[in-house]
């Protein structure tokens, strides 16, 4: 048994937290958060110099080809500083698209730009508030070109190119490669629930286009996708979900209510007690996602969904109780508290709800049962 | 990251394996037996081929086996059908403490007996009025000649009506501050002065006692520790506790509740292709592989020698409404025969019920919810002490009812 991260892997974690920690501080967050920039810039130059967005683009095409495991700790680490940069859409989303999918001559074309930060990308699946679903694409591919509306875009401000999904004139439906700088491709900023990362709606007026790989079923590549970056987001957000735990900690041993600290109330130790407790069930869960994306097991959705579904919960319960642990302190702007709160609900709502990530896992169970 | 054994692990693994294939007893062999026989059979021969409390030291009946090895050990036994062990609490509490504690010539005279399933030992803690504030124990020990003369009430008291012996925290200061005055013992249960009362339960069944001292004769050398010392011994016994009742055991789990749901009918569907029992479904599924996976972190930890860390203390805090909350939801989803215990009419043999009934102790034994909720604030996170109204005062001073 040897269910934990290598020494390597752990010194990899020691340098990221160290990095994070001058770069990416919850000031420096709050500055891009506060400002208009739709990412900070400078961190994004210093996260590509240490080749983590190559970190698993493989040798061949440029990039580190390091393990799944490395970028677990990335995201975790990346996830506890709440980094404002687009590395999920642009890593776990669009360069994973281009490793699974990608026709030879895409990935030449692509994964060493990405990997040297010449060039970021997206992931346009939404198209409306309220279903995802591929059935309803409305956005459509013919002649080499796609139209239609996607919103809301994660980092499609900022993105150079994005990984649409959308429907074939024989209407089954794929992912088609889209240069975002195209005058075909009009960018609409919309405002984020976090405003430290940016999102946007995209609306392609026969925008230039190419399929991704070879006739490949959309729903198969946003299955496959998403379980992946599923797991990627998970760390992140038990990443974050530490922070939020530590920031009330900090605080409830700082703030003193009838003579004593409030972190010595009963009322308050079980709240923190409790927020423990889930984020070690999702950090225990996104170990088995580690393993399943590290081995490409067959288990790989069951594990998927069940560090997406724990994470989603134990980060939305920690950066709650975080505000609450603060009191009315942490309902003001000047507080730290909300960027948490809202960076939590952010990842919540990237790759799917968690309605429907219990949905995944549910089905993932029964298909596992059947077999 | 792999779920595999070392080398060395998997030898040691293939070696209980193959003893344990040739050596649990078969259902011919317990026929007629009753659940101590049982038992007892079972950890005797345990013992004689040296597979009993493995990790104890050789002369104690052991064989200085690792940690992991334990867990090898322990997962390798609960592929077979074994007969239930009445050992848990004399091998994971009562023997680490006299192993602190006692004299050579007394770990030597008691710890092989121990280990060999011949006495049986049990805990004598908690009082009426000390359970969670179990430092508040009021049962006395007065000294008188080369003995001490107890009485008193304990409760909560497991397997006391088959022990052979006991080991017991008592007040011999009263007059000292809370937890300076207190004194352990270990005592014979078949002496004068014991009365044991099975406590029924709201399951129906009965595992706890009430043990009544009255006048009860213990030969001082029966004292681990100093006179006053009986806190600091009572917390090696406490230490182990976690460590000895963990696990997760029988009961309600999610497969269980997720084969009824392919079962049952709910407005004329499977009840499993309902949404609402989907989602509640998948919230049980992850916290039951968040606590394996746990343990998964755990394991890793021993194998390298490493102590594990608190991630263990969550176990049962987890699990233990996680079941009361299964069995109710699985209940529900058996409509108006939920309401049945009948094990001639109920599902899977009134399994839910029996754990919707036994559940309510899981989530205070050991320990109650808010107590484990204590411990992990205070000793993972860091968090200071509650204030305490009973702190630098002789204990007669203490509180124990409102001032009319």
């Amino acid at each position: 048994m040897n269910f934990e991260f290598s020494d390597e892997q752990q010194l990899l974690r020691e340098q990221a937290q160290s990095f994070l920690a001058d770069n990416s501080s919850i000031k420096k967050v709050r500055e891009t958060f506060e400002s208009d920039a739709p990412y900070d810039q400078e961190l994004w130059k210093k996260v590509v110099e240490l080749g983590w967005t190559g970190a698993s683009i493989p040798e061949k095409y440029q990039g580190l080809g390091l393990s799944y495991l490395n970028l677990c700790v990335i995201a975790e680490e990346l996830g506890r500083a709440m980094a404002p940069i687009p590395f999920s859409s642009s890593v776990y989303l669009a360069t994973e698209s281009l490793i699974l999918y990608g026709s030879e001559k895409q990935k030449s074309s692509f994964l060493p730009r990405l990997a040297s930060g010449e060039i970021i990308g997206c992931f346009a699946s939404d198209e409306t508030c309220t279903d995802s679903s591929l059935d309803s694409l409305q956005t459509n591919f013919s002649n080499g070109r796609v139209s239609g509306e996607k919103i809301p875009v994660a980092d499609g401000g900022i993105a150079d190119f994005a990984i649409v999904l959308a429907k074939k004139e024989d209407s089954n439906s794929s992912a088609f490669i889209v240069d975002l700088n195209s005058p075909e491709v009009e960018r609409i900023p919309v405002k984020s629930i976090d405003p430290s990362r940016d999102q946007a709606k995209l609306v392609f007026h026969d925008a230039p286009a190419e399929e991704l790989g070879d006739q490949v079923s959309g729903n198969i590549i946003l299955d496959t996708v998403y379980d992946r970056a599923a797991i990627l987001f998970a760390w992140e957000q038990v990443g974050g979900s530490d922070t939020a735990l530590n920031m009330a900690k900090a605080y409830a041993m700082e703030r003193f209510a009838f003579g004593r600290p409030i972190a010595s109330f009963q009322a308050i130790k079980h709240k923190l007690a409790n927020v423990y407790v889930k984020n070690t069930l999702a950090r225990s869960n996104c170990y088995y996602g580690a393993w399943a994306i590290s081995t490409n097991s067959e288990e790989i959705s069951t594990a998927a969904a069940s560090a997406r579904l724990s994470s989603t919960q134990a980060f939305y319960f920690s950066s709650k109780e975080n505000i609450q642990t603060h009191g009315g302190m942490g309902f003001t702007w000047e507080f730290d508290c909300q960027i948490p709160y809202r960076r939590a609900r952010l990842l919540a709502a990237n790759i799917g709800s968690e309605a429907i990530w219990q949905e995944k896992l549910i089905s993932s169970i029964e298909a596992h049962k059947a077999a | 990251m792999d779920f595999n054994d070392s080398t060395q692990e998997a030898k040691f693994r293939e070696e209980v394996s193959a003893w344990l294939k040739d050596n649990v007893p078969s259902a011919k062999e317990l026929d007629g037996l009753d659940y101590l026989e049982k038992a007892k059979l079972w950890q005797k021969r345990k013992y004689d081929a040296g597979w009993s409390c493995i990790r104890w030291p050789v002369e104690y009946g052991g064989r200085n086996a690792s940690p992991i090895e334990q867990v090898i050990w322990n997962q390798e036994e609960s592929k077979h059908d074994t007969p239930e062990s009445i050992f848990v609490i004399g091998h994971g509490m009562c023997a680490p403490t006299m192993m602190s504690w006692a004299s050579d010539e007394q770990k030597k005279r008691y710890l092989p007996k121990l280990a060999s399933g011949e006495e049986v030992w049990c805990q004598l803690f908690s009082e009426p009025a000390g359970g969670s504030d179990l430092a508040a124990l009021r049962t006395s020990a007065e000294k008188d000649g080369d003995d001490w003369v107890i009485n008193g009430q304990k409760i909560w008291t497991s397997g006391a009506h088959y022990s052979d012996y006991g080991v017991l925290v008592v007040r011999t200061d009263p007059t000292a501050q809370k937890h300076q005055g207190l004194s352990y013992f270990f005592i014979d249960m078949k002496s004068p002065g014991i009365e044991i009362k099975p406590i029924k339960q709201i399951s129906g069944s009965s595992n706890f006692n009430e043990v009544y001292f009255s006048n009860l004769r213990v030969p001082d050398a029966q004292r681990l520790g100093e006179i006053g010392q009986g806190w600091q011994v009572a917390l090696t016994t406490l230490m182990n506790e976690r460590a000895a009742i963990g696990g997760g055991g029988g009961g309600v789990n999610f497969d269980s509740v997720f084969d009824l749901a392919r079962k049952v009918n709910k407005n004329g569907r499977p009840a499993i292709e309902d949404s609402q029992v989907r989602a509640k479904l998948a919230d049980w599924y992850v916290q039951e592989s968040g606590l394996k996976f746990a343990g998964y972190r755990s394991m890793t930890a021993l194998s390298k020698g490493e102590i594990p860390g608190p991630e263990n203390s969550i176990g049962k805090l987890v699990g233990a409404p996680k079941q009361q909350d299964m069995a109710s939801f699985a209940l529900d989803l058996l409509e108006a025969s939920g309401s049945i215990w009948d094990e001639n009419f109920s599902e899977s043999n009134g399994l839910f019920q029996a754990t919707f009934m036994a559940s309510p102790g899981g989530r205070i034994a050991g320990g109650t919810d808010e107590v484990m909720a204590n411990i992990i604030a205070e000793r993972v996170l860091g968090m200071p002490q509650d204030m305490r109204a009973d702190k630098g005062i002789p204990f007669t001073e203490i509180p124990t009812a409102q001032k009319p």
